[in-house]
């Protein structure tokens, strides 16, 4: 048996998204750059993934950046914006419970001079639109706001701050890094106020190592990679041209039906953390059903570290996370739950479950079966 | 520049009848060595001496970091190999050597020559200053110094002429494969690895026991101690891993005795059944990397705790090192930047509060008492479990 729980981290490539990836490697492997006829038909398998993700979003194809992945996405995201708009300020605003690749991209911009507002959350994991207003200032040109929490699934109000963000100063570019949101919500970054978002493929059954940004028009970006200057010289670096192929097509598999797909997940959601508040010494962090986002569910088990309930589980064919599975590398616990106000006992007891739309209830069923098995034995040897 | 490298041993020099034993196990050692090297090399014992000739080309720094790595060398020294074409040709190269083997000439030498070959037309004396002179002229900042010169030029006459001054040190010890085998008890720590390359330096050949505890001790864990295994291979040679699941053994200790002593009555488990799989695979003994007073189950007290269940001896190379004695080994033959990744090892996870410092032995026995009915029902099941792996 085996029960993937960790899609958070990851997800399966499905065949039919392996299949655009090997038709793309095989059948148009030229350089989408090249001026022959082999080159002309990798350009348009690029061109085709960039409209069809355009229209995913209601965007312009022009506004589609293809990256490496989240981390470039979110890099030049901010590094670009932030160093494009130096001259018309040097403060910059994000959230205490980004990602590292949030995170460490504003720490880098401290070095270079930014001031960063790092915004506290509420125990649920939600920024206050009232600290967010406090924090805008004259100088601030640029939002990092996450869309959904990697860690808790906490889903913040991007539009509304987006709204706070321009009525007080129009210029503001807002960012969203919406790693862990894309093909879970009709994102419609025009809509939504949001200038930069990133993307990345292989949350959604995609291939790993590719990603999008998307860049509303006008919005200026000084380039983080300089070569060939392909992508209109914003992001120079040949294509990849079939992890881009890869990415459009479980991009359109993941906003097919997405609505019926997302209420099955809070149906495992619901089922998973109401099963495991069932038993003894536990607890959910983050927003609760469709407060939440619908794919992750943060739970404590006390007592427990979390590292030997996750390789327990393992043993059972259960692959799960401890924290979030980017932070899981570094023995410090999980800072977003630092950020939520929760309580000691939990920090490393902690585990999160993250389904997509292949896992099923029957599966949810039989984790619960195993932790009810393995949480009285393994709270029998504690360290004492 | 250089063909061939003279391979320099000290201490197998004192062997006596023996000594080719010791010698063959290094030729052996040095071939080893240099397999995977690019190139091809003759590794050959001629007048007392080894050398590793090179056939054709080589990459130089490939071959010093390999030889440097086997123990029973003391020095290295690449060694230019001119054919004997009268004494004014060498005299040439001899000049043109120096130049390229030293850049910078501020410095002292003095012509260490030797005519092996007797029906040489000048003896060593006549060498020695024809050469010397030569070099003085060729080279305005060059000194000589017959006393403590910065280097020697060694100038060997013999079928061929031998040029060599430049000697590497090496990694000192004796030839792996002479002293017979030894199970090493490695954790992922820093301590064991040095522990191992310490008594393979001197000689012996290691296999090793590690004790896995899944699901306490992740399966990077386990990779991480292989991979600490490959780092002291690169020294010692191949090394058989045993990996043994330590789990419920661990487990019913907890279970069953009381916990300041989990620690002692646990390494007492380990060293049983580290000494078993050494008997078995024909080992004269065990190597640990404890030191006095470094952790609890490290005092004097402790150490006689759990040296008194073993059979075999059990060799402490680090018994008088300061931590960072260890460090310091550990970073210069490469196993530091592993052993500190962040992965719990076995012996940790249970660890009491405040484990005893000074175990009582009969307190110790009276409670692995309460173990008899299973242990040796669970030692069987993990020895027959046990996975092994081997690491080159």
């Amino acid at each position: 048996m085996e029960i993937y729980f960790d899609n958070a981290a990851t997800t399966q490539v499905v065949p039919r998204v392996s299949d655009a990836v090997v038709r793309a490697m095989t059948e148009n492997y030229g350089n989408p750059s090249s001026l022959h006829h082999k080159g002309y038909e990798a350009e348009r398998c690029v061109r085709e993934a960039r409209e069809s993700i355009a229209s995913l979003l209601r965007a312009d194809e022009k506004e589609i950046l293809f990256t490496s992945g989240g981390t470039e996405s979110d890099n030049l995201a901010l590094i670009g914006a932030a160093m494009a708009n130096r001259r018309t300020g040097n403060h910059l605003i994000t959230t205490s419970i980004e990602h590292p690749a949030v995170l460490r991209t504003m720490g880098y911009l401290e070095e270079q001079g930014f001031r960063v507002t790092y915004l506290p959350v509420d125990d649920k994991g939600m920024v206050r639109a009232a600290d967010f207003a406090a924090a805008l200032t004259k100088e601030t040109i640029l939002v990092s706001v996450m869309y959904v929490n990697n860690e808790i699934g906490s889903v913040q109000p991007v539009a509304e701050l987006s709204r706070l963000a321009k009525s007080y100063r129009p210029s503001i570019v807002f960012h969203s890094d919406a790693v862990q949101a894309f093909g879970k919500y009709a994102i419609r970054p025009a809509k939504e106020g949001i200038d930069l978002l990133s993307v990345s493929a292989h949350k959604f059954h995609g291939p790993k190592g590719v990603g999008f940004l998307y860049v509303k028009d006008r919005t200026k970006l000084k380039p983080i990679l300089y070569g060939g200057g392909q992508q209109k010289d914003r992001r120079s670096g040949t294509e990849n041209v079939s992890g881009i192929a890869g990415m459009a097509e479980a991009a359109r598999l993941s906003c097919e039906d997405m609505e019926e797909k997302r209420q099955r997940l809070y149906g495992l959601k619901r089922h998973l953390s109401e099963g495991i508040l069932k038993m003894e010494g536990t607890c959910i962090h983050g927003p609760a059903g469709e407060a939440g986002a619908p794919h992750v569910v943060s739970a404590g088990f006390e007592g427990i570290r979390s590292e030997v309930l996750l390789h327990a589980l393992e043993e059972r064919g259960i692959y799960v996370s401890s924290g979030s599975a980017c932070a899981s590398n570094h023995p410090a616990s999980s800072d977003t739950l630092r950020a939520i106000g929760c309580e000691k006992r939990w920090l490393d007891s902690t585990l999160r479950f993250s389904f997509s739309d292949l896992n099923t209830m029957e599966e949810a069923d039989a984790c619960l079966e195993i932790l009810k098995e393995l949480l009285p034995v393994l709270r029998r040897y504690r360290r004492r | 520049m250089y063909q061939s490298f003279l391979i320099k041993y000290a201490e197998i020099a004192t062997k006596g009848k023996n000594r080719y034993l010791f010698e063959d196990a290094l030729v052996r050692q040095i071939r080893r060595a240099l397999k995977p090297v690019e190139g091809q090399f003759r590794v050959v014992k001629e007048q007392g001496r080894i050398y590793a000739h090179a056939g054709g080309a080589f990459d130089y720094d490939e071959v010093t970091d390999v030889l440097g790595r086997v123990f029973g060398i003391v020095a290295i020294c690449p060694v230019v190999i001119l054919e004997d074409e009268g004494f004014e040709k060498l005299t040439e190269d001899v000049i043109a050597y120096m130049d390229r083997a030293y850049p910078d000439k501020h410095m002292t030498f003095k012509v260490m020559a030797r005519r092996a070959r007797k029906n040489y037309p000048k003896d060593s004396c006549a060498i020695n200053a024809d050469l010397g002179e030569a070099i003085l002229n060729a080279f305005p900042d060059i000194r000589v110094d017959v006393h403590h010169p910065d280097i020697y030029l060694n100038v060997e006459i013999r079928e061929k002429i031998y040029v060599y001054s430049r000697s590497i040190p090496g990694a000192g010890g004796m030839p792996v494969g002479t002293a017979g085998k030894a199970m090493l008890l490695l954790s992922g720590g820093i301590d064991s690895p040095v522990a191992g390359y310490m008594i393979a330096r001197r000689g012996a050949v290691i296999d090793a026991v590690y004790f896995h505890a899944p699901p306490y001790t992740s399966e990077r864990a386990k990779q991480k101690v292989v991979d600490l295994a490959r780092q002291v291979a690169r020294y010692s040679g191949p090394i058989e891993l045993h990996v043994i699941n330590f789990t419920d053994i661990q487990l019913y200790i907890y279970e069953t005795c009381p916990h300041d002593e989990l620690t002692i009555i646990m390494r007492r488990y380990m060293m049983r059944i580290a000494g078993q799989i050494a008997e078995e695979n024909g080992c004269l003994g065990l190597v640990t990397g404890e030191s006095i007073g470094q952790v609890a189950s490290q005092t004097m007290q402790s150490l006689m705790a759990t040296n008194e269940v073993c059979t075999l001896p059990v060799y402490r190379p680090l018994i008088a090192f300061d931590k960072q004695d260890i460090v310091s080994v550990s970073e210069r033959i490469g196993t530091y930047e592993t052993s500190i990744l962040p992965f719990e090892d076995c012996c940790t996870i249970f660890v009491a509060k405040h484990p005893v410092t000074k175990p009582n032995l009969k307190a110790i026995r009276r409670s692995e008492e309460k173990l008899q009915e299973k242990i040796h029902g669970m030692i069987c099941t993990a020895l027959e479990t046990r996975e092994i792996i081997r690491v080159e």
